[in-house]
C-alpha cells in the first residue's frame, strides 16, 4: 500500500493544488526512486504476507506470482499514469473536478476517505496486535465480520485509534517526519523477520523451505478447508492491490512533480522491497509459527514479537501507526467537506479518526485485507478510466475535453453513470456471486472508459 | 554529523541485518539476536533524526 506526503499537501490546499507545477520545481526520475522507496514497506505488509499463506498459495506461485504482478503494476505506473501527469501536471482531484465538476468530486473524496478509514482501522488493530502482546493480550479473528475480538482486545483497539486520531489532527507532520525516520529501518527489520523465521523453521534448503511451507498450509488447510489461491490469483492481486494508485490514477498528484515519463519507474524499488521482500518475509513468520506452536492466526503483533522480539514489537506498532497516520489524514480532508465552513479545521480528521477506529474493534476486516484491497481498486480505479478517456480520446472522438470546466458545470452526469454503473455491476460479482475482488477491477475499469465515450457521445448528438 | 549517520548505517546493518543472518547461521543465539536487534534500533532512532534533518 502507498502514502503520499505530496497528495496530501494538494488535497489540504498546498502547493500547485490548483495549477500545473512550475518547470523550476519539476524533479529528476530519480528523486521518484526515493520517494516511493518506503511507502510500499507499510503496516499492511505484515498484514498481507501472511494471508497469502493463509489462503493456500505455494511458495513457488507466490515467488513468480508477485514478480509478475510486480513489474505489471510497475509498467501500469510508468505507461498509464506517467504519460498524463506529465502532460497534464495537474492533482487526480483537479483533473476530476475539470471533467466531473466540484460536486461530484466531492462525493468521489467522500467514497475515498469512507474506503480510507476501513484501511486505516486494519492498520489500528494490526498496531493494537503488538500493542497487546505485552500484555498478554492476544486478539481471535472471529468467523462474523461484525464480530468482536477479547473485550480487553477492543480496549486496545479504541486507545490506540484515539491517540492516532488525535495525533493526525493536531501533529500530522511530526508523524510523517518520524515516518521517513522510521522507513529504512521498517524495511531492514521486514528482512530479518524472514531471516529469522527461516532460522525458526530450521531451513537449510530450497527443498526443505519449500516442505516446510507445505506443511504450513496443509496444517492451515486442515482447520480452515481447502481454498484456491493459485498462480494468477496472485498475480493479479499483486498488479492491482494499489490500482487506486495506478489504474484509479490517484498518483497523478505525486508523478506530476516529473520532469518526464521516466518518473513512472519510480515505484519500482519500493515495489520489489515492499510487495516482494516484505511480504515474503511476512509470510515466513507464519509458516516459523505453525512449525512451533501450531498456531494458524495471522496476528501480526505474536509473529513479530515471536521472530525478533521487541523490535518486532515496536516495528508493527510504527508501521501500523505511520500508515494510518496519513491515511486517516487524507480521509478527514475528504470528509472536512461536509462540515460547515465555520467548523474546526480537524473536525473531520477527528471523524475520519472515530470510523477507523470503529472499524478497527472488528478483526475480521484486517484478516480480509486481501478482499478489501481488490474491493478499494474496484470501486475508486474506474475513475481512472475516465480521466484515461478525456485526455487521448475526447478530442480525437471529437467529444468535450474537460467537460466541466469548459461548460461550466458542477455535476457531469456522464461521469457518475460510466463511474457507478460498472462499479455496481462490479460489486454485485463480488457480493452477490463471491468473485475475487481484484478479479473486477479491470473489467469495472474498461467499462466506465467505454461507457464515458457512449455517453459523451450520446450527449453530444 | 558524518559519525552520527555511521553509527545509524551500523546500527541496522550490523546490529540488525547481520545479526540476523548469523542467527540464521547458527552463530548467534536468538536471546543475544534480539538483544543486539533492540540496540541498533534504540542506536538508530536516537541518530538518524540528527543527519536526516539536515539532509
Amino acid at each position: 500500500m502507498s502514502e503520499a506526503s505530496v497528495e496530501i499537501q494538494d488535497s489540504s490546499g498546498g502547493e500547485f493544488a490548483r495549477s500545473p507545477i512550475p518547470k523550476s520545481r519539476l524533479k529528476g526520475w530519480k528523486s521518484f526512486l526515493g520517494m516511493y522507496a518506503g511507502e510500499h514497506a507499510a503496516g499492511t505488509e505484515f498484514m498481507i504476507g501472511p494471508l497469502f499463506l493463509a489462503a493456500g498459495a505455494s511458495l513457488k506461485d507466490l515467488i513468480f506470482g508477485l514478480l509478475i504482478g510486480n513489474i505489471l503494476a510497475i509498467l501500469t505506473w510508468r505507461y498509464l499514469v506517467a504519460p498524463i501527469a506529465v502532460s497534464s501536471k495537474l492533482t487526480l482531484y483537479y483533473q476530476l473536478e475539470k471533467i466531473a465538476g466540484k460536486h461530484l468530486v466531492k462525493v468521489y473524496n467522500v467514497v475515498n476517505g469512507v474506503l480510507f478509514c476501513f484501511l486505516a482501522g486494519a492498520m489500528i488493530t494490526v498496531s493494537a496486535s503488538a500493542v497487546g502482546i505485552p500484555f498478554g493480550v492476544n486478539f481471535s479473528v472471529p468467523e462474523n465480520i461484525f464480530g468482536l475480538s477479547s473485550p480487553a482486545f477492543s480496549i486496545i483497539v479504541i486507545i490506540v485509534g484515539l491517540v492516532m486520531a488525535i495525533v493526525a489532527a493536531a501533529g500530522y507532520n511530526t508523524v510523517s517526519k518520524f515516518a521517513n525516520i522510521a522507513a529504512p529501518w521498517m524495511i531492514i527489520v521486514f528482512a530479518a523477520c524472514g531471516l529469522s523465521a527461516l532460522a525458526q523453521m530450521e531451513v537449510n534448503s530450497w527443498d526443505s523451505l519449500i516442505s516446510e511451507w507445505d506443511q504450513g498450509v496443509s496444517v492451515v488447510q486442515a482447520t480452515n478447508g481447502k481454498v484456491d489461491f493459485g498462480f494468477w490469483k496472485i498475480v493479479i492481486f499483486s498488479w492491482l492491490c494499489n490500482a487506486a494508485m495506478h489504474f484509479g490514477m490517484a498518483d497523478l498528484s505525486i508523478i506530476r512533480f516529473a520532469k518526464d515519463t521516466r518518473a513512472g519507474w519510480g515505484p519500482s524499488i519500493g515495489m520489489f522491497l515492499g510487495h516482494y521482500m516484505a511480504w515474503i518475509c511476512a509470510s515466513f513468520m507464519l509458516a516459523a509459527q505453525i512449525k512451533l506452536t501450531g498456531d494458524i492466526s495471522a496476528n501480526p503483533g505474536a509473529l513479530a514479537w515471536s521472530a525478533v522480539g521487541w523490535t518486532g514489537i515496536i516495528c508493527v506498532i510504527i508501521a501500523g501507526w505511520t500508515t494510518a497516520n496519513p491515511t486517516i489524514y487524507r480521509a478527514g480532508l475528504a470528509f472536512q467537506s461536509l462540515f460547515p465552513s465555520s467548523s474546526k479545521a480537524y473536525s473531520g480528521v477527528i471523524l475520519a479518526g472515530v470510523v477507523a477506529t470503529i472499524a478497527g474493534i472488528f478483526p475480521t476486516l484486517s484478516s480480509k485485507l486481501l478482499d478489501f484491497v481488490g474491493l478499494y481498486g474496484t470501486i475508486l480505479g474506474p475513475m481512472g478510466g475516465v480521466i484515461f478517456v478525456n485526455h487521448y480520446l475526447a478530442k480525437k472522438m471529437n467529444f468535450v475535453q474537460d467537460y466541466a470546466d469548459e461548460k461550466g458545470a458542477s455535476f457531469n452526469t456522464a461521469v457518475l453513470l460510466a463511474w457507478v454503473l460498472p462499479v455496481a455491476l462490479g460489486l454485485y460479482f463480488i457480493f452477490g456471486e463471491g468473485v475475487f475482488p481484484a478479479y473486477a477491477v479491470i473489467p469495472c475499469w474498461i467499462a466506465s472508459s467505454i461507457l464515458y465515450v457512449l455517453i459523451m457521445k450520446f450527449q453530444k448528438s | 554529523m558524518k559519525i552520527l549517520k555511521l553509527i545509524s548505517v551500523l546500527s541496522i546493518t550490523v546490529l540488525i541485518i547481520i545479526v540476523s543472518i548469523l542467527s540464521f547461521l547458527g552463530m548467534v543465539d536468538t536471546t543475544n539476536m534480539k538483544m543486539y536487534m533492540l540496540i541498533g534500533t534504540i542506536l538508530w532512532f536516537i541518530t538518524t533524526p540528527f543527519w536526516l534533518k539536515e539532509e
